[in-house]
């Protein structure tokens, strides 16, 4: 079964196309290795065998009739489990929705369905996209394809795992903080955040709706851009949702004289001295491509953090406010801590059981920033930080082009070792924070190991410039393939 | 500093039920968090709008027209507890 592992979608598609192999052969082969791994990783909740086989089959009868075969045609992917698919279990990772059942498509897998992929399944996360880890999923813990003993990152985490070990060819996942960047960066896979409002959120889980980005999580940044030109668009069912300049791809990017710009805030104190090492020699190898290196500042970077654990918990107490028990979802508490007579009573144990720990402290974070007497000195102030967060970026934007720093301060840690302090693990997303408030595209691209632990480079990039720094990290890539 | 009372409070508020063990711990969560939060107050914002979204939107608006939705059954089946059409609630005065 060789000839089915560690493909890319350009070369899965010539395959079929030679009818080398079919869509159902390879999905089967897909399958078999999630029977296989997926007990040590857990990377896949929900495996949609019947679903896959199904559109496997529709698509070896696209390729067998057509002329013109969509690119993603057969092509085996892992979705993460807050994306819903029509009548397929959706659970966000939550004792609440446990036995939800999606009841229509988001609009990427109305997408991707059109362009005939094919969905093994659905992938694990931290409880409603609300951690770094993969910890806090109610079903148990995804484990790091490189190391069993650590946490692959998160929330995207289950999706990252599935792609580095090959589960799947390539992932959804949602970033509201880093959760597609970080846990890329922890399994040595490229995950990317476009620009906000290059993919419609309708049908995604909301957690915090003005920093929730759809993004891909794949092996080479050519198979990132051609799921990101199937997902983008503007769709009349999310407001929010933006058309992007769609820049056809480019060969061969040239590297010369793009101005890169590195934030010095990003390499003050905190950091692993390795995973320092490692990215200031990626850097310097973009010095030697051509390109030009100079020092920036954003100075309100170290407020990012703070401004995020009030904007993030004040939406997401208002958006998980539907999670009631009485139009979907869990309904009955398992131990009853006293008799439920009234509707407030039903709310007040449904929530209280059936959000985990994390998911009801963010709530209650949010619910009280927004509290009578608390919102100006809280949210509103929040907001404030955060244009100056984003004017930091807009200056810098003046005067390069792109944008590098670490994406994590560190490479996976060991399972367990933060869960304990919520402080400790949030500020795991302290590098990946900043642009999901400032709103603008980034991507994690792996550029070396520490020991044996992958560790990523964040390349950022101007609003509306995601197909460029994609050409970016690809024309690296191409240079420094196997290094 | 978070009372036990401030999170009694929200706890209600929040429609989130906890108890006392689970009320201390949260109490100390919040204020280890909040002290974080509160570097916050350092910035000067006195000339600063606010931004809500980041990128610039303009309202969206749309004709207010009903739509046949496709997914009837399906909401309806998802509902735990009903009778016929009807979505079934406990009582809401007591």
């Amino acid at each position: 079964m060789t000839q089915f592992l560690n493909l890319t979608i350009p070369k899965i598609h010539e395959k079929l196309l030679k009818r080398e192999f079919s869509a159902i052969e390879l999905t089967k082969s897909y399958l078999e290795r999630i029977k296989k791994k997926n007990k040590d990783i857990f990377a896949f909740i929900t495996i949609s065998e019947d679903l896959a086989l199904l559109q496997a089959k529709k698509a070896d009868e696209l390729i067998a009739k057509s002329k013109k075969v969509p690119i993603l045609a057969g092509i085996p992917m892992g979705i993460k489990d807050n994306i819903l698919i029509k009548d397929v279990k959706c659970t966000a990772g939550s004792k609440i929705l446990e036995n939800y059942i999606a009841p229509y498509d988001a609009a990427v897998i109305e997408k991707l369905k059109s362009h005939g992929a094919v969905f093994l399944g659905k992938t694990n996360l931290d409880e409603f996209a609300m951690g770094g880890s993969c910890e806090r999923s109610a079903f148990g813990p995804t484990k790091n394809p490189y190391d069993l003993s650590r946490v692959p990152g998160g929330s995207s985490g289950g999706s990252a795992a599935a792609v580095s070990s090959d589960m799947c060819v390539c992932a959804l996942g949602s970033d509201t903080g880093g959760s597609i960047r970080q846990p890329a960066s922890f399994c040595g896979v490229i995950g990317m955040k476009p620009t906000y409002g290059t993919v419609s959120r309708y049908g995604l889980i909301a957690f915090a709706s003005s920093l929730d980005q759809i993004g891909p999580i794949t092996k080479t940044s050519e198979d990132a851009k051609i799921v990101l030109e199937a997902i983008a668009g503007k769709d009349n069912k999310d407001s929010t949702s933006i058309v992007i300049n769609k820049k056809l791809q480019v060969k061969n990017y040239n590297l010369q004289n793009l101005r890169i710009g590195v934030p010095k805030e990003y390499f003050e104190g905190g950091i692993d001295t390795e995973v320092e090492r490692i990215i200031k020699k990626a850097i310097g190898r973009f010095e030697e491509l051509g390109a030009k290196v100079k020092e920036i500042s954003l100075p309100h970077t170290k407020y990012a953090l703070p401004v995020y654990y009030i904007i993030s918990p004040s939406e997401a107490s208002a958006n998980l406010a539907r999670f009631d028990g009485v139009r979907y979802g869990m309904s009955k508490v398992k131990s009853q801590k006293s008799k439920v007579k009234s509707l407030l009573d039903a709310y007040l144990q449904i929530r209280g059981e059936g959000f985990g720990e994390e998911v009801r402290r963010r709530i209650m974070l949010g619910t009280y920033a927004l509290s009578a007497g608390y919102y100006d000195a809280y949210y509103l102030r929040a907001q404030k930080v955060r244009t100056l967060i984003k004017q930091d970026f807009d200056k810098a934007f003046q005067k390069v082009d792109v944008i590098l720093t670490p994406t994590s301060p560190t490479p996976a840690f060991k399972i367990g070792e933060k869960i304990t302090d919520p402080l400790t693990m949030y500020l795991a997303d302290i590098f990946t924070i900043a642009v999901n408030l400032a709103g603008v595209p980034s991507l994690s691209l792996p550029v070396g190991r520490a020991g044996d632990l992958p560790v990523g480079i964040q390349i950022i990039g101007k609003p509306l410039d995601d197909y460029e720094i994609l050409d970016i990290a690809q024309a690296f890539e191409q240079k420094y393939e196997n290094s | 500093m978070i009372t036990k009372e401030n999170v009694k409070h929200i706890t209600k508020l929040a429609r989130i039920g906890l108890t006392s063990k689970e009320i201390g711990k949260m109490q100390k969560e919040l204020s280890a968090i909040f002290d974080y939060i509160g570097q916050l107050k350092e910035v000067d914002v006195s000339e600063v709008q606010p931004t809500t979204h980041s990128i610039i939107l303009e309202n969206v608006m749309r004709e207010d027209k009903g739509q046949a939705s496709k997914n009837a059954k399906r909401l309806i089946d998802a509902v735990p507890e009903r009778e016929k059409e009807f979505v079934k609630v406990k009582s809401i005065l007591s």
